[in-house]
């Protein structure tokens, strides 16, 4: 099909969208994109698994939430709603993969097999949120809308001259952002040089709907997947809320760039079902007749129809995903409440790799100061 | 306390310093669970339920509904061990105190509260964004007596700061109470209230003073460096001739018994437009009463058309049809008056406003370009406006833009009214009750339908003649709405 038109269900957007799994919990066997046909192999467990963790990230979610109300954090950005685009693309990367995510791949980040407490250091405020990357194929949380995209269409470059692609068991790099962010600068030069220098590279876009409170229509007057065909490489649109759609498509699209055929734009069409983060309030800007059109297209209870039609999970298993999912949860909140404020002396670390004699005496006279107050551990 | 915990009011979100109690959501004695939503707060960002932090049973809640509360300030205690048994003392001790603490706003300082920099309620600092600073006055510990000299010798300590007579003892132990350290202003440089010289005023006090017709130099400042505040000024307008005064105690009115209402949110705003546009234009209002019986025949008709099966059809919807088919014919009383620009704006589109009567107030939320809508679609309209309006999630860009506007006085009963113009409209319709009525039909007295309008325009710009006509024809339609059709197309 030519311009990037799908399959799709009665759900879809006009355009359509790859999808594997309706809304009501009917898998489609298959789907087409720009020709591409799309699909999945999922063993019994696999199925029980994606469902597992689309379960875990929204009770983590919830749970960060209500820290947050409660005075813990001083900020949170959920991602109630994404679940699916996030666990899909999230188990869709291979080991050697790079993500360079935003502030809210929470999901993302859980698929990676990383400690959920990661990044709630930086929410709490009790450090910078920095964290060994290279470690966990997880760069940083990036606050500044869209520089990521550069960061990583620049790591996707030296990947390739590190000879590291075209092969499959090359390296990739995806990029996480939102709709918002293809207003960027950023964004459209990132798509210029991995389009121009053929970067192993998946721009994966949450279209969310909303950018804080502007909406969709105030950022593009195309579907934003067409926009890719305008930098040169393909651009394919599927149902956000749909993991299997999102797991077969990132496969697919990683799995090209590892074997040097270039990046490739997905756009994960889907809804934020909460606010911009804990200091929005998503009722001033849009309406619940909207909203409630979209909790029919939940995520979690498509897969939860689906794993009973197929009668690969009865009750006893969502109840035992449920009360696991709680358990972490709390431990989750147990853990943040413990985390130990840093101490002042700890702004000197992780300024130079090897240390600087500058300030190593900088920081031998802050600890002096220090000492000379009275009950000073110090 | 290990078993009352207080919970404080949070700053929900980056940097704010209060919030509105909404509703509580739990009473004193509720048992309740773990992040079990307790209680409804608006800030200045968004209104939001907070989860409880422990589980357990309530065990008081300081703040009422409908109270403005500091960052910092308990709002409800929780008995996280209500298994334990009664408690020894009569609810949780520790209350008196940190509500004290919490009430202790510092003195004012150089910059005024509220503004970036300056002191905020809690005893902040206000800030543009950020979780802000803490405000940590009172933690610092005393220097060790012995540490004085390392202190004095280290080059982090300020030269010259090392007092030249030693402390006469060392400074006391940690505080037991940390009492809050309220940085009183150092014997205030300046008096408070200037005696001579210049008066010290901001100008939109300035220009309020001018307005209100009060003398500066006759008041004396409450502000930073003596200086004279909104409220003096308005304090000064309010008090009667200070001379005169005569003792009029004839006290015959309780205050007690008057209740104080604090004007904000869309009263206030609904007072500020209403006061803008009653003083800036020139209001006319003219009233025709109409026989509408073949407007409820006709609406009867739409009712049993198969394409107007599934929406709702009332005799709003004609109304507004008569008016954008009536401002057709006279584009000119769809225009506004520009001061700035010494200009009549004439609008080639009309967004319909709607009177709503809301439980937050009067809201005037408008249908866009209405004119260009079928019969249909503007029903369609009309009624999602409203419900939206009554649901209170009125976005305010339907509340922006309104060039003319429809006031359904009728739906509480009264016959019509002057209705003042919503800024920047020209016109509007007040559409009163529709009553069954003797009226002289065909030379006979029948009992008919009928209502009466009431226009009101602003003079300015519409003339008698063409605020007239435009009136009669909205009443020609409601007459007669078929017949007008088709003679108007």
């Amino acid at each position: 099909m030519a311009n990037g038109e799908s399959t799709a269900g009665a759900d879809a957007p006009a355009g359509g969208f790859v999808q594997l799994l309706t809304p009501d919990g009917e898998r489609v066997d298959s789907a087409t994109a720009d020709g591409v046909t799309y699909s999945v192999d999922f063993t019994d467990d696999e199925y029980r698994e994606l469902y597992r963790d689309l379960v875990t990230v929204r009770r983590l979610d919830a749970e960060a939430t209500a820290l947050q109300r409660q005075g813990e954090l001083g900020i949170w950005a959920s991602l109630l709603g994404q679940e699916a685009a996030q666990v899909g693309s999230g188990r869709a990367m291979r080991p050697q993969d790079m993500a360079f995510p935003t502030y809210r791949e929470h999901g993302v980040l859980y698929t990676r097999g990383i400690d959920p407490i990661m990044p709630f250091g930086l929410f709490r405020g009790v450090d910078q949120g920095g964290w060994d990357a290279n470690e966990h194929r997880f760069n940083g949380y990036t606050i500044v809308i869209g520089s990521q995209t550069l960061h990583a269409t620049g790591y996707a470059m030296g990947v390739t001259m590190d000879g590291k692609t075209g092969t499959p068991d090359g390296e990739a790099v995806i990029a996480y952002f939102g709709d918002g962010a293809t207003s960027q600068g950023e964004v459209n030069e990132a798509f210029v040089w991995a389009g121009v220098f053929h970067a192993p590279m998946v721009f994966f876009c949450q279209n969310n709907q909303y950018a804080i409170s502007e909406p969709l229509e105030r950022q593009t007057r195309i579907p934003l997947y067409r926009r890719a065909a305008g930098y040169g490489f393909p651009g394919v649109r599927i149902d956000g809320n749909d993991v299997l759609a999102s797991f077969a498509v990132t496969r697919a699209a990683l799995d090209n760039a590892r074997n040097g055929q270039g990046p490739t734009l997905i756009e994960a069409y889907t809804y934020r079902m909460g606010a911009h983060t804990s200091s929005d309030d998503p009722t001033r800007y849009r309406i619940a007749s909207e909203v409630e059109s979209w909790k029919a297209k939940d995520p979690i209870s498509r897969l939860r129809a689906f794993l009973t039609k197929q009668q690969l999970g009865d009750d006893s298993f969502f109840d035992e995903v449920d009360e696991s999912a709680k358990t972490l949860a709390l431990s989750l909140r147990e853990r943040v409440l413990s985390m130990p404020d840093p101490q002042p002396i700890s702004m000197f670390d992780n300024v130079y790799p090897h240390g600087s004699a500058e300030l190593d005496l900088q920081r031998s006279q802050f600890a002096d100061y220090h000492a000379s107050f009275e009950g000073s551990d110090h | 306390m290990s078993r009352i915990k207080e919970f404080n009011l949070p700053d929900l979100g980056e940097g704010l310093t209060e919030g509105e109690i909404l509703a509580w959501l739990v009473k004193v004695g509720d048992t309740i669970e773990l992040n079990q939503p307790i209680v409804e707060v608006e800030t200045a960002k968004a209104a939001v339920e907070i989860p409880a932090k422990w589980g357990g049973v309530v065990s008081r809640i300081y703040v009422e509904a409908g109270t403005t509360v500091e960052v910092g300030a308990p709002i409800v205690a929780i008995d996280t061990d209500p298994s334990a048994g009664p408690l020894p003392g009569d609810g949780p001790v520790p209350s008196a105190e940190s509500l004290a603490a919490v009430e202790i706003a510092p003195a004012e300082g150089a910059v005024e509260p509220g503004l970036i920099g300056g002191p905020a309620p809690g005893g902040r600092t206000a800030v543009l964004v950020g979780y802000g600073p803490k405000s940590t006055t009172a933690k610092r510990r005393p220097r060790t007596s012995s540490a004085s000299a390392t202190a004095a010798s280290a080059p982090t300590a300020p030269p010259g700061a090392a007092p030249v007579v030693p402390p006469v003892a060392p400074p006391p132990p940690a505080p037991v109470v940390p009492a809050p350290v309220v940085p009183a202003p150092a014997a205030s440089p300046v008096p408070a209230a200037r005696t001579s010289g210049p008066v010290l005023a901001k100008p939109p006090v300035r220009k309020l003073a001018r307005d209100l017709g009060v003398d500066l130099a006759t008041i004396t400042g409450s502000g930073p460096l003596g200086s004279v505040t909104r409220d003096d000024v308005q304090q000064a307008a309010a008090a009667p001739a200070s001379v005169a005064a005569p003792v009029v105690t004839t006290a015959s009115f309780d205050t007690s018994r008057e209740q104080r209402i604090p004007v904000k949110g869309v009263r206030k705003l609904t007072a500020e437009n209403m006061v803008a546009s009653a003083f800036t234009a020139p209001h006319v209002t003219e009233f025709l009463t109409v026989d509408v019986t073949r407007t409820m025949k006709t609406i009867e008709k739409l009712k049993e058309r198969r394409d107007f099966r599934d929406v709702r059809i009332s005799p709003l919807l004609l109304v507004a049809k008569a008016v954008l088919l009536a401002v057709e014919r006279h584009p000119m009383v769809n225009s506004s008056w520009s001061a700035a620009t010494n200009e009549i704006v004439v609008k080639d589109y009309v967004n319909l406003g709607i009177a709503a009567a809301t439980e937050r107030g009067l809201i005037v939320p408008n249908v866009k370009d209405a004119g260009r809508l079928s019969l249909r679609e503007l029903a369609e309209a009309l009624n999602t406006l409203v419900q939206v309006a009554k649901s209170g999630k009125t976005p305010p860009s339907d509340m922006a833009g309104g060039t003319l506007s429809i006031t359904n006085v009728g739906v509480f009963g009264v016959d019509t009214g002057t209705p003042i113009l919503p800024p920047g409209e020209s016109a509007i319709l007040a559409f009163g009750a529709i009553r069954p009525m003797p009226w002289v039909h065909k030379y006979k007295i029948k009992i008919r339908q009928v209502t009466t309008l009431g226009l009101s325009f602003d003079h300015r710009i519409i003339d008698g003649e063409l605020g007239s006509k435009f009136l009669r024809d909205i009443g020609d339609f409601l007459t007669d709405p078929e017949g007008t059709l088709l003679a108007w197309a």
